[in-house]
Parts: C-alpha cells; sequence; structure tokens
C-alpha cells in the first residue's frame, strides 16, 4: 500500500484495519461471487446462449423484469405522495406511520409472501373484493407486482422523503411572490428538484424487485412462460442438478444487477449536485 | 441493493408557511394512508389474524412442535454467528473508511454494497459452486467428509454473505458526519489509540451500531432466499423458521404456518421500535455537535 500516504493524519491504524477490511471483504464476497464468473466462463458461448435465452427463460426475463417495472412505477407514484404527506402535513399517528413505512424491510420476505398470498387470494381480505370484479391477483402476474409493490415501498419514501425535509421554503415563497400557483410551483419548481431523487428511489425499488424471491413465489402461482420469475427458474434449474443452465442464468441477472448498480451511483451523484 | 440509510438532516418542514388548501392535505394524505393502509397494515393484521384463527391453544401448540423449537434453534445460531462477525467487520471498515482519505475509496464502499445488489438466490447458489458436490472445493470436502452445503455451514455462509453491508452501511457516513476532530485531541493528550477508540469513538457511534445491529439480525433471522438455496431442507435439522414457515404453509398447515411466522412478525415490529428510537437518537447526538 505504498500509494497510501498518510500526511497530516494522526490516528493510528489504517494499515491493520484496511488490511482486515480487505481480507474479510475478498472472503466474503469477491471471492464466492468470482465463482460465478468463473463458472460461467468454463461454458462453452453455444451452451451458454441456449442456456439463457431458450424461450422459458427469455418469457421469466418478461416477466420479472415487467412487473418489477410496474412495481417500481406504482412505487414512484404513491411513494412520492407518501414523503411529501409525512414530511408536509400534519396529522395523529405520523410517527407510527413513519415508522411503518420500514416495514417491508424488516418483515421476513416468507412472511410477506404467504400472507400476501392469503390476504390476495379469493377469499382473503383483499381478494374477496376484487375477485367479483374480475380481478384476480393471487396466482396470476399481477400478485407479482403487488409483492414487488410491497417491497419496494420504502425505497423510493426514504429516498425523496429527506430531499422534500432539505427544500428550501423561499423558492416556494418565491415562486408564489411571483404570481406561480400552486400546482404551478410543484410542477415547475419542486419536481424538476425532487426528480433525481425520485429516479434513484425507482431504481433502488426495481432493482429490489428484479432480484427478490421469497415474498414473491408464494402469491405468483409459478406457472412456466406465465407466471414464473427468473430467480425461481434458477433454484428449479439447480433443483434438477442443471447446475450449468443456473449458474448461465444467474450471470445474466448479476450483470443487470451490476449494471443497475453503476445507474443508481450515477443518480445519487446526479442528485448530490443538485442538491448542492 | 442499498438500503436506504439514517438520514441526518433532522429539518422539520411541518410548520412551511405555503401550503395545499386545506381539502388539499385532506385528500392527498387520505390516499397516502389509504395506499399505506392496503399495502403494509392490512399484510400485518393478516399475520396475527390467521395465526390466532383458531385460539391461543392451537397458536401455541403449533409454537411447542419440535421442528418448530429446532428452527428456532438454528435461526438463533445463525443470527449469533452472523450478526458479530459483521459487526466487527463493520466497526473495522468503518474505521478505516471514515477516519481516513485514499484513492479508491468510493469504489471499496461500492463494492461493500454489492450483497444489496445481488440477488438472494444468486448469493446462495455462489456457495453451491464453491462447496457443493460439483463445485471447487466439492471433491476435497467430500474425501474429508465434511458437509458445508445442505448443512448448517452453508446457511451461516449465506446469511453472513446477505447481511454483510448492514453495519458498515450505518456506520461509514455517521463516522464521516463525526469527522476525527475528537479522536485527535485524545491522542494529543496522551491517550493510546485503543484508548481513543474505546473512550471517544465508541460511545459516539453507539447508537449507529445499535441501529446496524437491529437491522442486520432481522435480515440474518427473517433471510429466505438464500438460505433457501443452501440449506437442503431437511427438517428438524437444517431448517431456519423463515424455511419452516414455507414448508407448514405448503403442507397447507395455515394456521401453524401463520403461527410460525407471527413470531417473524414480531421481531419485525420490535425491529422497528428498535430502529426508530436509535434513529432518534443518532440524529440527536448529530444536533448536539
Amino acid at each position: 500500500m505504498k500509494i497510501l500516504k498518510r500526511t497530516n493524519n494522526v490516528l493510528p491504524g489504517f494499515g491493520p484495519t484496511m488490511g482486515y477490511t480487505l481480507l474479510y471483504l475478498s472472503l466474503v464476497v469477491l471471492i464466492p461471487l468470482s465463482a460465478l464468473v468463473f463458472k460461467t466462463a468454463g461454458l462453452s458461448w453455444h451452451d451458454f446462449l441456449e442456456a439463457v435465452a431458450a424461450p422459458r427463460v427469455l418469457a421469466s426475463y418478461r416477466i420479472t423484469f415487467g412487473a418489477a417495472l410496474a412495481a417500481a412505477g406504482i412505487n414512484a407514484v404513491f411513494g412520492v405522495l407518501v414523503a411529501w404527506v409525512l414530511v408536509r402535513y400534519p396529522f395523529p399517528g405520523k410517527r407510527l406511520v413513519d415508522a411503518l413505512v420500514d416495514l417491508p424491510f424488516a418483515l421476513p420476505t416468507a412472511v410477506a409472501g404467504i400472507t400476501l398470498a392469503t390476504v390476495y387470494s379469493a377469499n382473503g381480505w383483499a381478494g374477496k373484493y376484487l375477485e367479483p370484479h374480475g380481478i384476480k391477483v393471487a396466482f396470476t402476474p399481477l400478485g407479482i407486482i403487488v409483492a414487488m409493490t410491497f417491497i419496494g415501498l420504502p425505497f423510493v419514501v426514504r429516498t425523496v422523503q429527506p430531499v422534500i425535509e432539505e427544500l428550501d421554503a423561499e423558492i416556494e415563497e418565491a415562486a408564489a411572490c411571483l404570481g406561480a400557483s400552486r400546482w404551478q410551483t410543484f410542477r415547475r419548481v419542486l419536481f424538476p428538484l425532487l426528480t433525481p431523487s425520485v429516479l434513484t428511489g425507482f431504481a433502488l425499488a426495481f432493482a429490489r424487485g428484479v432480484g427478490e424471491y421469497g415474498s414473491i413465489i408464494f402469491i405468483a402461482g409459478n406457472m412456466p412462460m406465465v407466471s414464473e420469475i427468473t430467480p425461481l427458474l434458477i433454484i428449479t434449474k439447480l433443483e434438477q442438478y442443471d447446475y450449468q443452465g443456473a449458474t448461465a442464468i444467474a450471470t445474466v441477472m448479476l450483470v443487470a444487477s451490476f449494471t443497475m448498480l453503476l445507474v443508481i451511483n450515477l443518480l445519487q451523484r446526479w442528485s448530490r449536485r443538485y442538491a448542492d | 441493493m442499498a438500503a436506504p440509510t439514517t438520514t441526518y438532516t433532522g429539518k422539520n418542514n411541518g410548520n412551511h408557511r405555503i401550503t395545499e388548501p386545506a381539502p388539499v392535505r385532506w385528500l392527498l394524505t387520505a390516499i397516502a394512508l389509504a395506499f399505506l393502509a392496503l399495502f403494509l397494515a392490512l399484510p400485518l393484521a393478516a399475520v396475527f389474524s390467521q395465526a390466532f384463527a383458531k385460539g391461543w391453544e392451537t397458536y401455541l401448540a403449533a409454537l411447542w412442535e419440535p421442528d418448530t423449537l429446532s428452527s428456532v434453534k438454528l435461526t438463533l445460531i445463525t443470527a449469533a454467528v452472523a450478526v458479530p462477525l459483521n459487526l466487527v467487520f463493520g466497526v473495522i471498515a468503518s474505521w478505516a473508511i471514515a477516519k481516513f482519505t485514499f484513492p479508491g475509496k468510493n469504489l471499496l464502499i461500492t463494492l461493500i454494497d454489492l450483497p444489496f445488489s445481488v440477488s438472494p438466490v444468486i448469493s446462495g447458489l455462489i456457495y453451491v459452486l464453491i462447496f457443493g458436490r460439483q463445485g471447487w472445493l466439492g471433491p476435497w470436502l467430500d474425501a474429508h467428509d465434511i458437509k458445508i452445503v445442505f448443512a448448517v455451514p452453508g446457511i451461516i455462509l449465506a446469511t453472513i454473505f446477505v447481511t454483510f453491508p448492514f453495519i458498515a452501511r450505518e456506520l461509514i457516513p455517521l463516522m464521516e458526519a463525526q469527522g476525527k476532530d475528537e479522536e485527535e485531541a485524545a491522542l494529543v493528550l496522551g491517550a493510546s489509540g485503543l484508548q481513543t477508540f474505546l473512550r471517544v469513538t465508541l460511545p459516539n457511534i453507539k447508537w449507529g451500531i445499535i441501529y446496524g445491529v437491529i437491522l442486520c439480525n432481522a435480515r440474518a433471522m427473517g433471510e429466505f432466499g438464500a438460505v433457501s438455496v443452501v440449506s437442503g431442507h431437511i427438517r428438524g435439522s437444517t431448517n431456519t423458521v423463515p424455511l419452516h414457515v414455507e414448508i407448514l404453509y405448503n403442507e397447507y398447515n395455515y394456521t401453524a404456518a401463520f403461527a410460525v411466522a407471527s413470531l417473524l412478525a414480531l421481531l419485525a415490529l420490535v425491529t422497528l421500535v428498535v430502529k426508530t428510537v436509535a434513529e432518534w437518537k443518532v440524529q440527536q447526538q448529530l444536533e448536539r455537535e
């Protein structure tokens, strides 16, 4: 570590703590993840394509990414609304509601899964009102969207909320003084300021939805070509001892998540630039 | 995916001078609350309602079942190994990252965040690829009769992986916000490095640690996807609580499934309470400075 010059820092322990950090990071994260890359590199191009572009696999991408996009969209709209209401409007029980927003982080996904499946089944609390109108949620692709909306909800709220808190009252006052209506102020002044954080929250919720497994499989019905998500397909391949197939599909998913990670990092940098 | 960490702004804009007309405010509040009720409160209530659907006795009987108890034991063991390991890493890594400047810092933080952006299923799969029968170390492990995948060690490894970033992720921004003036003062006054850490840094990051640990623990006890891949689903031996919930549910034993699930839901509620308190304490502390 010769490049790390430690001039004018009297704090001790950089060498050992950095060494331990890199060692533990490599052992727990980097080496295991590289196993996936090496295993895939061992496949021939032909085998790889056959595994990742089979019709059933392609259908699972469409379902997974499509549902994640829809859920992130729902969360972008309602998440901004929830964040706005939580910051700006007083109402009784606000603290409780604010804390409850994080429930999807704290509630194990399997619990969320069986509960959502029960609530939205034909005679469940929500399902019994929806089913007579011909809206089937449980065991359909719609169920996947509901589950992904549940687990993605806190991401948008928690990225947008601090930005709304930081908004300067003066800009709204200036807009009002210049004759803008409340709606014009929101659309022309506030919305552009919120956009980077909304997009970041959207991307976070989308990425979480794409990888999600536990809360979805109970409500999805898991029919191949119709409501089978990609993570489930990886598990199915594993259970059939098709390690090659599982690895190849997992690599596609991993590349997709890393791409989104990059996009999210860029979005965050953008929103920080706006914040200053 | 990076879980949102505490925000250290603390500005309260509740008393904004310009606001919307009252009917608009009520309407927006009503829509937001209805959305949260439908997606959050309703499922939460449903867990307990289903668990107690057949009364207290059935509820307790479902919990007092040998397979349930052994799943609780395994989950506690898993969390007892994974959380302290990641706690030690979190504290050490945040010291190195927050108190020093070096090139590649952002890259390192991104790498620490990596397990958040990997699908839980892939988090489990990578351990099968390393320790499984067809994996890198498979033949060697077989020859020495060591079982990692489809056994308890695999469950613990996968859990360490998925909970890896939680504590570091919370402590890095907190320690960065606090700076290093207090530590420098302690050193100048003659304290040793360890004394400085124990007497100055540790009290400052106490609530941050509690926040990180409680979230890390919630995930460790509740992880499903990653653990499901490496567990092998052997009843009474490699089943964690979430996996046991799945088995009961798939056997159409709904009351028992929800009874066990209610334990995890209670854990989630406790987590939310502790998290809220810790968040509040951290913010208070930062405002005092």
